[in-house]
C-alpha cells in the first residue's frame, strides 16, 4: 500500500541561540511511513521533536537534510497540502470573524464552489455543534468552542489526511470524547489521521499504529496491539520505559 | 487569485470591525463641519479654506489608516499564530504577502472614498460646484501613493521587530519624503562632493510621493492634470510598489515564523 505520509532520513537543525553554542538538532534521521486509512499516533515527551516533524510536514520549517512527502508530493510544494486538514494544538484563528466567515474564508482558499462551501459549512457546524452560534464572533467563544471551530476548519476541504497536534489538550472529558468520536468516524470513512498526543489511553483506544520518538530519534514504531502483546503491558508503561523514565525514590 | 482575494477580504473585514477608521472619520467630519459652519472674516472664499483643511485631515487620516493597518498585519499573524493554519493550506508566502497588500490597499481605497465623498458633498453644498473629474484625479493619485506606502510598510514589518517601531519609522520617512523629497536635488547642488553624489542618489532612489499630492487641484479649482501624466505616475507607483513587494517576498520566504 502506498504511503500517504512519508519522511526519509529527516533531519532538522536549529541555529544556535548564542555564539559558541552548538546547533540544536531537533530531529535526527527520522523515517516514517503512514499508510492510507490508518490512524497513526505520534508520541514522545515534550521537546522530543514531534511538533518540529509536523512543522516540516506542513511546510513551516525546512528540513536540514532528508525529505518529507504527503501523497508522494514533496512537502515544500504548496499543492502537497491540498488534501490535508490541520488542527493546531491551540486555537489560532481570526477572532474578529464569525465561525461561519472563518470556514468560508478557508473554503475559498481551497477553491470550493459557493454552493458546496455553503453545504459543507452547515454540515461542519452541525458536526461540531456550533450551528446555533456560527454567526457569533470567535472571540466570544469558550476555549472548547474555539477548539471545535479548529476541528471544523481542519475538515472544510474533506481532507484525506488529517494532521492533529494534541487535539484534546485543554478539552473537558466531553470535548475529548467528541474529538475521539470524530477521529473514529473519519477512520470509518477511510481517512488517514496522523496525530500527536500525551493522552496515551486515548491513543491506545483509537490508533492502529504508533511511533515513539525521544530526543529527535525514532525509538519504536509498530501496531499498538503488537507492541502491547510484545511488552506484556499497556502503552503508557511502554512509553515510559522507552523514554528512560526512572521513578523517584520517596524521601 | 482566489486565495489572494480571500486574504484581502479578511483585511477589509478587520478594518470595518475595528474602531480606528470610524474615529478618524468622525474627527475629520466634525472638524470639517465646524470649520464649514464658521464664516471667518466674512471671506467669500471660505470654501477654499474648508477644502484645504479637510484635505489635510484626509491626508493625515489616510496615512494613519494605511500605516497602522499595514504595520500590524504580518506581526499579528505571527504573534497570534494565525499564520500556521493559513500556511497549512495550499497557500504560499508570496500569496499571503500579495493578499495582505491588496487588502490593505483596498481598505485604504474604501476609507478614501468615504472621506472624499464627504468632502465633495460638504464643499459642493457650500460652493454649488461639483468638479467630479478633479475629485477623481485627486482620489486616484492619492490612492496610488498609498499603494507605495502600504508596500513600504509591509516590507518594514518584516524588517523591524515591533509594529510600533515600523509605524513610527514609516511615518517619519513618508512625511519626510512628502515635505522634503522635492527639495533634495536643490540641497544636493549646494553640497560639496561626495555629499552631493550621496544626496543625489537618495533623490533618485526614494519614491517621489509628493508627485501624488495634487490637493491644489481642488483647493484652487485648477484644471485637470493630463491623463497621460496621470497614467505615467500610476505606472511609477505600480513599479515602486512591485519592487517593495518583491523585496518583502525575498525576506518573508526565508523568515522563521517564531515557532
Amino acid at each position: 500500500m502506498d504511503a500517504i505520509l512519508e519522511t526519509k532520513n529527516l533531519r532538522v537543525e536549529y541555529p544556535a541561540r548564542h555564539a559558541g553554542q552548538a546547533r540544536h538538532v531537533a530531529v535526527k534521521g527520522l523515517d516514517l511511513r503512514v499508510k492510507a486509512g490508518e490512524v497513526f499516533g505520534f508520541l514522545g515527551p515534550n521537546g522530543a521533536g514531534k511538533t518540529t516533524t509536523m512543522n516540516v510536514l506542513l511546510g513551516f520549517v525546512s528540513a536540514t537534510s532528508g525529505a518529507a512527502f504527503l501523497f508522494g508530493v514533496d512537502v515544500r510544494k504548496p499543492i502537497a497540502r491540498q488534501r490535508i486538514g490541520y488542527l493546531p494544538e491551540l486555537t489560532y484563528y481570526y477572532k474578529f470573524l464569525t465561525a461561519e466567515e472563518l470556514l468560508r474564508f478557508y473554503a475559498r482558499i481551497f477553491g470550493l464552489p459557493r454552493a458546496t462551501a455553503d453545504r459543507r459549512i452547515d454540515q461542519l457546524l452541525k458536526l461540531v455543534e456550533l450551528d446555533r452560534v456560527g454567526r457569533r464572533p470567535i472571540k466570544t467563544y469558550s476555549k472548547g468552542m474555539q477548539q471545535r471551530v479548529g476541528l471544523a476548519q481542519a475538515l472544510i476541504n474533506d481532507p484525506d489526511l488529517l494532521i492533529l497536534d494534541e487535539p484534546t489538550s485543554g478539552l473537558d472529558p466531553l470535548g475529548r470524547m467528541k474529538v475521539r468520536e470524530i477521529i473514529q468516524r473519519l477512520k470509518s470513512e477511510g481517512k488517514t489521521v496522523f496525530f500527536s498526543s500525551h493522552e496515551l489511553g486515548e491513543v491506545e483506544t483509537v490508533c492502529d499504529r504508533v511511533a515513539i520518538i525521544n530526543q529527535g530519534e525514532l525509538k519504536v514504531e509498530g501496531r499498538v496491539a503488537d507492541l502491547v502483546a510484545q511488552h506484556q503491558t499497556n502503552l503508557e508503561t511502554i512509553f515510559l520505559n522507552i523514554i528512560g523514565y526512572q521513578p523517584q525514590l520517596q524521601v | 487569485m482566489n486565495t489572494i482575494l480571500a486574504l484581502a477580504g479578511v483585511v477589509l473585514k478587520e478594518l470595518y470591525r475595528r474602531k480606528d477608521f470610524y474615529v478618524l472619520f468622525v474627527l475629520t467630519a466634525l472638524l470639517t463641519l465646524l470649520m464649514g459652519s464658521v464664516n471667518f472674516f466674512h471671506d467669500r472664499n471660505i470654501v477654499r479654506y474648508l477644502r484645504e483643511i479637510c484635505l489635510l485631515l484626509i491626508w493625515m487620516s489616510a496615512l494613519v489608516i494605511a500605516i497602522t493597518t499595514t504595520a500590524r498585519q504580518l506581526p499579528a499573524e505571527r504573534e497570534q499564530r494565525t499564520i500556521f493554519p493559513l500556511l497549512a493550506k495550499p497557500v504560499t508566502r508570496g500569496q499571503v504577502l500579495a493578499g495582505k497588500f491588496l487588502g490593505c490597499w483596498l481598505a485604504c481605497g474604501v476609507a478614501l472614498l468615504v472621506f472624499y465623498a464627504f468632502l465633495g458633498v460638504v464643499s459642493g453644498a457650500r460652493a454649488g460646484q461639483w468638479p467630479v473629474w478633479q475629485y477623481l484625479q485627486v482620489f486616484w493619485l492619492h490612492w496610488v501613493m498609498l499603494g507605495i506606502v502600504v508596500a513600504f510598510v509591509l516590507f518594514g514589518s518584516l524588517v523591524f521587530a515591533a509594529p510600533s517601531s515600523n509605524a513610527t519609522i514609516s511615518f517619519v520617512l513618508v512625511l519626510g519624503i512628502l515635505y522634503l523629497g522635492r527639495y533634495l536635488n536643490n540641497i544636493a547642488l549646494q553640497q560639496p562632493e561626495p555629499m552631493r553624489t550621496v544626496v543625489y542618489t537618495v533623490y533618485f532612489l526614494i519614491p517621489h510621493l509628493e508627485w501624488y499630492d495634487v490637493r491644489d487641484l481642488l483647493v484652487y479649482e485648477k484644471g485637470l492634470i493630463g491623463w497621460v501624466n496621470c497614467g505615467l505616475v500610476t505606472l511609477y507607483g505600480a513599479a515602486y510598489s512591485g519592487l517593495l513587494l518583491f523585496a518583502a517576498w525575498l525576506v518573508f520566504r526565508r523568515k522563521r515564523l517564531n515557532l
